[in-house]
């Protein structure tokens, strides 16, 4: 499992039955300094988590599990908020989290479906 | 799940007998702001994508659980068409 910061959400009309009802966050995974660590994924949430919140995520086949018996496909799924993590160096001050309100919605090269 | 764009399709007349009726697309793996990153991919298109569509492609031993993938030798799929990506802004 990695740590992320939930830095957007994904819709998606056409999908996977399985995927039917379940919310999409794009996850920027985090270094336990608060530092990128590698590129944006997208994630099935399993526990509420929202944007700007920082949780930790579990990738591959494992990924299905929180929602079995149901069959999701999918490869990376949120399970658990962090309210906070510490090191041996001591705690970890979290960085300020974005405000709900400044969001930016890009409609990313979508064509409508004929 | 990594989000991708369709940038080709893939025709195979030789291939694993389970893989005959599949789909396959060239898709290349893109960052939220749209930004090409890493080299394209052949997935298994479950839900219908076109060229050049926004999609999601889940990896793994996962996308065999994408409809009707069940037993076939298959490690990438597409399971979702994206409409809308809605991002926090970087600050």
């Amino acid at each position: 499992m990695q740590l992320a910061r939930v830095i957007g959400t994904v819709v998606a009309t056409t999908k996977d039955e399985g995927l039917a009802g379940r919310t999409l966050l794009v996850l920027q995974p985090l270094s336990p300094g608060y530092e990128q660590v590698g590129i944006p994924l997208v994630a099935v949430d399993s526990v509420g988590a929202g944007r700007g919140e920082d949780v930790f995520f579990v990738r591959g086949r494992e990924a299905a599990f929180p929602f079995l018996p149901a069959a999701v496909p999918t490869d990376a799924s949120v399970v658990g908020i962090c309210d906070w993590w510490s090191t041996n160096a001591g705690p970890v001050a979290p960085k300020s989290r974005q405000p709900r309100a400044r969001r930016r919605s890009t409609r990313a090269a979508v064509k409508s479906r004929t | 799940m990594i989000l991708g764009t369709v940038v080709g399709t893939v025709v195979a007349t030789r291939k694993d007998e389970r893989l005959i009726g599949s789909k396959l697309l060239l898709v290349q793996p893109i960052l939220p702001n749209g930004e090409a990153r890493g080299a394209p991919i052949v997935a298994v298109d479950t839900v219908d994508a076109g060229t050049s569509e926004t999609v999601l492609v889940v990896s793994g031993s996962s996308a065999r659980m994408a409809a009707d993938q069940s037993d076939r030798p298959v490690d990438a799929a597409i399971i979702g068409i994206v409409d809308v990506l809605s991002l926090d802004d970087p600050s």
